[in-house]
């Protein structure tokens, strides 16, 4: 399907492409996502060459990519795309928590000086063509004036003031910036909605393995999640050449379609909840912060309590992408690779046909 | 909902006229006024809709951001089908084909004293008919009788309405002397009557950017449901039969 699209619009980039192969330069590969989108764009067959990039060598094995051990935060990775004649720039390391044990100053100055230093390479570089950039909707921040549903363009009410969020709202306008000073070059940002799956190694991801999830009592956010592998095939659509009738530079929201509330995914999970009034979350979150349980951060704090949901409109209209999986199924899916909780949804549905059933508590409570 | 009925039915006995003039399907705006210290009159509302329309429509109400701020209450306002009154949302739910309930006179409505009962407030800014235009649906004035009564205003903290950040802090002849007791609304006699729609998908599309449209359109909606008002209070028996 892509080699098609290739015929139809012949510039000399693209035809350049075809004759050579398409080289991707892929950054923060070291993470689970990253290894996997290396491994799945290395098989597309307009894709000559991966170089994949990160500051630390992964654990998992990246196919036949070209591991380039670099830390995006130093110049040195101009002279990589240089070297490797790069076309296109996935940039995937704009991530909330750290691997390993280094602290949030080390994460917060990949995510912007990296971005930063990436972009002032690619702005140099006359061979990118595209650039995709996995952002998150966090950018929205999360709180009780923000309409139901957030569209591409709505402004965020109230601004995240540090952490994570911050970051994606400075990498979206360094990337911004970019994209006026290099209108060459396509620019493909997808906001991606919480990413689970089997393999997921978010924040949210570590929240929802502990035994017992506590929660803001009185509030019942709503979530939605993306699936990986519509995480890697949404990646995939978005570094290639767009198909007919599809466009793929600008701003994306990628999320399942639906919608979780927190305490359905309890249920599910079979986790039991302890609601904790909002004052007191903040201590409990730093608690479990050091008891290194979870990463607790204000902004997945307002998370859970005001939830966030995206419009996915012009992810299925203009970028053309349908994901396989909707939040629920996703949220299925993660839920089988952790395990039964504490209360597990079968037997706790058992155990309520059988309150249900005992003579004293009535017929009529079935009825509603 | 099945909470809110037995109040519907027994303590306010609520009597719902011109249930008709809600269309069968399609997108409406109904616009109604706003009294009562607490917005029960808003639940009511959506009572009426669904149990007195033949196909029994719900209606989705839009809600001040306080109450998406308030523990509790935000979780039981979303799982109601409310959302917060913004113009995003409302045309949103408009062109999914939805029946919005919206109480323009907000909290200058709700909170107004009990001397000025029946008065309609400021429709804010219009922005409710600029939505109604741009989505092509009708409007449906609404006027609500009965719930200015359930908590007579009498006095307003505003010092302690300041320092718990709510938009008024109510004083009625009960609350906050008799404590929770006080909370309780006294049993008024409620009617709910629904207007003759308004059409608005007979102006052009740059209409909804006309201010002066947009306040005669906002005036005449007004007037309707006062004029409504007047009438039904003259109807009226007594507050609580």
């Amino acid at each position: 399907m892509g080699r098609d699209t290739v015929h139809v619009c012949g510039e000399v980039g693209e035809r350049q492409a075809l004759i050579l192969g398409k080289v991707v330069l892929v950054t923060g590969v070291a993470r689970q996502l990253g290894g996997r989108f290396v491994r799945r764009i290395q098989r597309d067959p307009e894709v000559e060459r991966v170089i994949a990039v990160d500051a630390v060598p992964p654990e998992h094995h990246l196919g036949g990519a070209d591991f380039v051990q670099a830390d995006i935060r130093q110049p040195a990775i101009a002279k990589v795309l240089a070297e490797f004649d790069v076309d296109t720039v996935v940039h995937m390391d704009v991530t909330a928590t750290a691997l390993g044990r280094s602290g949030r100053g080390s994460v917060k100055e990949t995510n912007v000086i990296g971005t930063m230093q990436l972009l002032g390479a690619c702005q140099k570089s006359p061979t990118v063509k595209r650039l995709v950039v996995k952002s998150s909707t966090s950018v929205y921040g999360s709180a009780p004036k923000d309409p139901a549903v957030f569209t591409e363009t709505t402004p965020p009410k109230s601004l995240p003031s540090g952490g994570f969020a911050k970051d994606i709202v400075e990498v979206e306008g360094y990337v911004r910036g970019f994209a006026r000073r290099r209108p060459d070059v396509a620019v493909c940002v997808l906001r991606f909605a919480n990413i689970l799956g089997p393999a997921a190694e978010s924040p949210l991801a570590e929240y929802f393995s502990l035994p017992v999830l506590p929660t803001v009592f009185g509030y019942d956010p709503r979530l939605q999640f993306v699936h990986e592998d519509d995480a890697v095939e949404v990646l995939r659509l978005g570094s290639h050449e767009p198909r007919r009738g599809t466009l793929n530079s600008g701003t994306f929201n990628i999320a399942g379609d639906g919608q979780l509330l927190l305490s359905q995914c309890s249920r599910r999970l079979g986790r039991p909840t302890v609601p904790v009034l909002l004052p007191a979350v903040t201590w409990v979150g730093s608690a479990l912060r050091t008891l290194g349980a979870t990463d607790f951060s204000p902004e997945q704090i307002r998370l859970l309590t005001h939830g966030r949901v995206v419009a996915t409109r012009q992810m299925r209209e203009t970028l053309g992408f349908r994901p396989k999986y909707t939040t629920a199924e996703t949220f299925a899916d993660f839920v089988r690779s952790r395990g039964p909780g504490l209360l597990p949804p079968a037997a706790l549905a058992g155990a309520v046909d059988r309150i249900a059933a005992l003579p004293f508590a009535g017929g009529n409570r079935c009825a509603n | 909902m099945s909470l809110l009925r037995p109040f519907y039915e027994k303590y306010f006995r609520v009597e719902v006229k011109g249930v008709e003039n809600i269309p069968a399907e399609g997108g409406a705006l109904i616009v109604a006024n706003h009294s009562g210290t607490l917005p029960l009159d808003g639940l009511m509302m959506q009572v009426a809709v669904h149990d007195h329309h033949p196909r029994g429509r719900h209606l989705r109400l839009l809600a001040a951001d306080l109450v998406f701020m308030l523990p509790v209450i935000n979780e039981l306002a979303r799982k109601a089908g409310h959302t917060l009154a913004c113009a995003e949302d409302a045309e949103r739910l408009l062109e999914r084909g939805e029946l919005v309930g919206v109480m323009p006179e907000g909290f200058k409505g709700i909170g107004k004293p009990f001397s000025e009962r029946y008065k309609l407030q400021r429709f804010g800014r219009g922005g409710f008919v600029s939505t109604a235009l741009r989505t092509g649906t009708p409007i449906v004035p609404c006027s609500i009788v009965g719930a200015e009564e359930i908590y007579p205003m009498i006095g307003n903290a505003k010092t302690l309405a300041r320092v718990l950040g709510f938009p008024y802090f109510p004083i009625t002849p009960t609350f906050p002397w008799l404590g929770p007791l006080g909370a309780v609304p006294l049993p008024t006699k409620w009617t709910i009557q629904f207007g003759e729609p308004i059409p608005t998908d007979g102006y052009p599309p740059e209409a909804a950017e006309d201010p002066m449209l947009m306040f005669n359109l906002t005036d005449q909606v007004r007037e309707q449901i006062q004029h409504t008002l007047y009438k039904l209070l003259v109807q009226r028996r007594s507050v609580f039969f």
